[in-house]
């Protein structure tokens, strides 16, 4: 049977999704991720080196899907982010829990959860997803 | 040095349903079942938790309060009956989003709801012989009942993690296991949901193994109930753990800490292992606590731990197990429905 996921690929993905892990360039103090092995500003000054994200951060945008790209149908309505980690670089993200308490600015923390199944008999693919840090709401 | 539990972690999914919730759907009356089971409610795995996802955050709580290296980790064995793959350890997921390493053994257990406790056994085992320096045994589970049946009020999920090794919050004194071939609760391979022998799991079954466990061990460190402050039972409900406190002779304030199971449900292998997390995250250094296990098929666990000074610096590096518990969403019927995946599409 074929996957419609790459096996390969996934596992080459595996580490930067299971543990946040992108790079740092120790030259100008930049960090990547999704994972860069060079750095664009430093060029060959560059020194990059493999850098763990918190998973900490906030919310900058997001959108509720409801309409589901096929594979996905039976998680929504859920809600992707763009998020800037503390650590200072964004990326998109899985926000869990109901849609209607997110908001721009909240606080998030990482959890680890299922992304995809493919099907009952196919791979299932794990990685880090985002939950709202409880205790603060945003000031509007 | 001694061997204990050098740190531990819980982790439970925030959805509860009610047992009024489920009686609602079956025309039943919540009054009974909950008086009956001595359960309120019960925790809901979200759709995308499962055995691995649970297990990897109650392991990664066992981590912050152990504060070693993860990679000193030599072993990690998680026991489960709601395993994610048939074939595919659990162990291997987990171990590599811990950063545990590659030099590590693997291998997932399975013994019903008693699973957990007999990785913790060989954990222990394994420093002792000085194989590893450090192993994780992890209990977990999402468990399902069928719609409709008795166990669909208290199925729940949720799991516990324990590392074993030298300098122990808690020190392992001794364990024992009682087994015998008896089939009051079963699942065939492809099989959704569990089979049971309805009256039959109480007598001959849970009771018969959680109190030879406890006798053995009772008569093997020469101790008895008295010398404990806490006594932790596998919880299928809320009776059965009251009623063995009773016929072993400890009290109910020896039992109350442990008995999570009122207001998050039976999480099957993660069951007694949440039970002792929740006592240590409260227990004074110099405390004993006694806990016995139970798996159908059958056998029971049983462990004396006395908890050490080390508890006083490890235990604020995590977050406790009544965080977890009282961190909660109701939802109702139809959603439930959804997240366990009932329905077709
Ligand atoms: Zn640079």
């Amino acid at each position: 049977m074929v996957h419609k996921s790459s096996v390969p690929l996934y596992w080459r993905l595996q580490k930067s999704r299971y543990t946040l892990t992108g790079t740092k360039c120790h030259t100008c103090n930049t960090v990547y991720f999704p994972p860069k092995e060079f750095c664009p500003a430093c060029r060959r000054k560059g020194d990059i080196r493999e850098f763990r994200f918190s998973g900490r951060g906030k919310i900058i945008s997001y959108t509720v899907i409801r309409v589901p790209p096929e594979g996905f149908e039976k998680y929504t309505p859920y809600t992707v982010a763009i998020i800037e980690l503390d650590e200072g670089t964004r990326l998109s993200g899985q926000v869990v829990g109901n849609p209607e308490s997110i908001d721009i600015g909240r606080k998030v923390s990482p959890v680890f959860r299922k992304f995809h199944e493919d099907g009952p008999a196919g791979l299932i693919q794990y990685g880090i997803k985002f939950e709202l840090v409880a205790e603060e709401t945003p000031l509007k | 040095m001694t061997i204990g539990i050098v740190g531990y972690g819980a982790y439970i999914p925030r959805h509860r349903i009610s047992v009024e919730e489920i009686a609602k759907i079956w025309g039943e009356n919540a009054e009974n079942y909950k008086r009956g089971l001595m359960v309120s409610e019960k925790s809901v795995p979200d759709m995308d938790e499962d055995t691995i996802t649970i297990s990897t955050e109650a392991g990664r709580n066992a981590l912050l309060r152990a504060g070693i290296d993860p990679a000193a980790i030599g072993a990690i064995y998680i026991g489960s009956e709601s395993h994610p793959y048939a074939v595919k350890p659990s162990g291997t997921v987990v171990s590599e989003v811990l950063c545990l390493g590659n030099d590590i053994m693997v291998a997932d257990f399975e013994f019903a709801c008693k699973a957990g406790t007999a990785a913790m056994q060989c954990c222990y085992g394994m420093v002792k012989a000085g194989m590893i320096e450090y192993g994780m045994a992890i209990g977990a589970d999402t468990s399902q009942g069928r719609p409709g049946d008795a166990l669909e009020y208290t199925a729940a999920a949720g799991g516990a993690a324990f590392i074993i090794g030298r300098d122990p919050l808690a020190t392992l004194d001794d364990t024992c296991s009682f087994t015998t071939d008896t089939s009051d609760f079963w699942r065939r391979n492809m099989e959704d949901y569990p089979k049971h022998g309805a009256r039959f799991t109480g007598k001959p079954a849970y009771f018969k193994h959680v109190t030879s466990a406890a006798r053995m061990l009772l008569e093997r460190t020469g101790t008895k109930p008295g010398d404990y402050d806490y006594v932790v039972f596998h919880m299928p409900n809320g009776k059965f753990p009251a009623n063995a406190a009773k016929m072993l002779g400890f009290s109910g304030q020896q039992l109350q800490q442990s008995l999570v199971v009122t207001r998050i449900g039976n999480c099957y292998s993660g069951s007694s292992p949440l039970g002792l997390s929740n006592v240590l995250d409260v227990a004074k250094p110099g405390q004993k606590i006694f806990m016995v296990s139970y798996g159908s098929g059958a056998g029971s666990d049983a462990f004396s731990f006395t908890v050490t000074d080390k508890i006083l610096e490890r235990r604020d590096l995590a977050p406790t197990t009544e965080h977890y518990i009282s961190k909660k969403t109701n939802i109702d019927y139809g959603m439930y429905v959804k997240l366990r995946g009932k329905l077709k599409m």
